[in-house]
């Protein structure tokens, strides 16, 4: 699986943005982050737990996507 | 570097004086607690401190900070520019989800900027509002968690105006890391929120922090919050940079362990404590809104920062102003520049005619300290254990130039025979809006200045006047448009003679509220 961003949550503060070790997550053009569900890991192999989870200051934001497959280490 | 070369010459002499490190800060820790002992006819330091209270080369840096110093706030414009939204804490007393153009508390922004819109924005306000003298980074979220965009706003607005002063406002965690950068862009100001020094206190502000990659909860990250806050402070005390420490007052939570804080963060080589009520209005979404956490009440925040006023230096002007605030203190532009209006306007940043301004502002603030000086003989040798309260309605330049009814907040002034000294202020709905009083707003008023013996105004009608005196507030009209230290000294002297000869018998006020609500942008 990937992890999602909850649009009506996010506040736009970007701490998720630069804590993502894939490059996964990006502004939008609405000034929100969105996470490219191709590139997240949920940071297995890179660190405990999810780095956007982590960091952003709203609960229930940055949630799992249950739209697609967990993603395999190589 | 470039940034350094390009700054003034005020601030050249903050890099020569860093070179005596350990002479500044040994004068910044002797100098305490003065304001206090009556009868010396002393102004009173902290808030109020003038070039007689400090040692020169902090007054040269703090003269002309409306964030640092009471009196310069009446001349002296700030603004504070939104290009750091990232956060690593959350603290319960903070949402940044909800915000309202109307609305005037910190973390509270209607548009964040990139750098360089945040560059261009800082040169249409310098040419707009001459007496704009600092810009501050201070959130919404914590700049040195942003720090890139951080610096790289401060490096664009050192090049294109090289007479501002930066500075910058930070939770502390991220600090250790970038004392070096800070000291570097020649930035000699940094307010630190410090809430605890106590693990187990700091659990019930702060549900976690992010640090190492990793967040943490509970006593565990507070530990790591307050040691890495104490060591921030400590390193920019050990390089010449002046640090102010925030402290939001929450009662029954941090109240009484202020006085600790405040103990530790002087040790350290704070200048100056500023002791903040909490605002937790439900509607706001935090935690401590949602939870009924109250606020402290007006007489809890005095005795509060009287006890620690002893200590070090207080301030008692905040404004608790929204992370994109822009002009002076309690006036909020900022709705005159937002990124599609500062797009549009021509910009003509004009150093000399800024200069030329601020040297004008200048010779009239030095008439307004000497008018308080000459005022202050008239009470020499006067001797009353009489202490009072009085709120003033201003809307700049140390004088009552104010009607009642326009005002949206009065500034307050205890009055005693040392003088008149700056206490704090208060937030209240315009009593008077399309020329028509408003029965309800003159209660919310009455309320906030309810520990006042008079309310000095430039006007006031009739209706509202009958009122405050039911009220036992004394409306003062006759000294419109004169200065406010020297009116109220003037008044005092009055009033404790008349006293003396029996005319009237002093009787002490009740406790005021401290207005949550949203201060009305200009």
């Amino acid at each position: 699986m990937a992890y999602t961003i909850v649009e009506e949550n996010c506040t736009g503060c970007c701490a998720c943005e630069p804590e993502c070790p894939n490059q996964a997550i990006s502004e939008a053009s609405n000034g929100l982050f969105v996470i490219d569900p191709a590139k997240c890991t949920e940071c297995i192999g890179h660190y405990d737990e999810p780095q956007c989870v982590a960091v952003c200051p709203i609960d229930l934001t940055c949630i799992i996507d249950e739209n697609y497959p967990r993603y395999e280490a190589a | 570097m470039q940034t350094v070369q390009n700054h003034t010459g005020a601030e050249s002499a903050g890099v020569n004086a860093a070179a005596n490190v350990d002479e500044i800060m040994q004068k910044v820790a002797e100098h305490k607690g003065c304001g206090t002992s009556g009868g010396s006819g002393k102004a009173s330091c902290g808030s109020g401190a003038g070039e007689n209270d400090l040692p020169p080369e902090i007054w040269e840096k703090v003269k002309n900070h409306p964030c640092y110093s009471e009196e310069a706030h009446h001349h002296y414009a700030r603004m504070h520019v939104a290009v750091a939204p990232a956060c690593n804490i959350q603290c319960n007393y903070c949402n940044r989800k909800y915000d309202c153009a109307n609305e005037s508390r910190p973390g509270v922004v209607s548009e964040k900027l990139t750098p360089e819109q945040a560059a261009k924005k800082v040169l249409a306000v310098a040419s707009t509002i001459p007496q704009m003298t600092v810009l501050g980074i201070a959130g919404p979220g914590d700049p040195l968690a942003n720090p890139e965009k951080t610096f790289k706003t401060f490096e664009l607005i050192a090049k294109t105006a090289p007479d501002i002063k930066l500075c910058v406002s930070t939770n502390g965690l991220a600090l250790p890391d970038h004392v070096d950068r800070l000291s570097q862009y020649n930035i000699d100001h940094v307010t630190i929120t410090i809430n605890m020094i106590d693990p187990e206190v700091g659990a019930k502000i702060y549900p976690w922090i992010y640090y190492n990659k990793k967040r943490y909860t509970g006593v565990d990250a507070a530990k790591i919050l307050t040691e890495r806050q104490l060591q921030g402070l400590e390193m920019l005390t050990e390089r010449g940079i002046l640090s102010k420490i925030n402290s939001v007052m929450i009662p029954g939570i941090n109240d009484q362990h202020l006085v600790e804080v405040n103990k530790a963060v002087k040790s350290r080589g704070a200048f100056l404590h500023n002791i903040m009520p909490l605002i937790s209005a439900p509607e706001h979404g935090t935690v401590f809104g949602l939870t009924g956490q109250r606020g402290p009440t007006a007489q809890e925040l005095k005795a509060l920062q009287d006890s620690c006023e002893g200590e070090m230096n207080m301030m008692r002007h905040c404004r608790q102003c929204r992370a994109d605030a822009v002009g002076l203190l309690g006036e909020d532009r900022s709705a005159e520049f937002t990124t599609d209006k500062i797009m549009e306007m021509e910009v003509n940043y004009d150093l000399d005619a800024r200069k030329a301004y601020q040297a004008a502002v200048e010779s009239e603030r030095q008439a307004v300290v000497a008018a308080k000086q000459e005022e202050l003989q008239t009470l020499a040798g006067a001797h009353s254990d009489i202490k009072m309260l009085i709120a003033v309605a201003t809307k700049g330049g140390g004088k009552v130039n104010e009607h009642f009814g326009h005002a949206s907040e009065f500034q307050i002034y205890e009055l005693s025979t040392s003088g008149a000294k700056f206490v704090g202020h208060r937030r209240v709905d315009l009593y008077c809006q399309g020329g028509y009083g408003e029965e309800d707003a003159l209660g919310t008023v009455i309320r906030a200045i309810n520990d006042c013996h008079a309310v000095f105004v430039a006007k006031i009608g009739g209706c509202p006047k009958n009122d405050l005196k039911t009220a036992g507030i004394d409306p003062v009209d006759q000294y419109a448009g004169q200065f406010i230290e020297q009116s109220a000294i003037a008044y005092f002297k009055e009033y404790i003679d008349k006293v003396a000869a029996g005319e009237i018998e002093h009787v002490a006020k009740g406790d005021a509220e401290i207005r949550q609500g949203a201060l009305i942008a200009a």
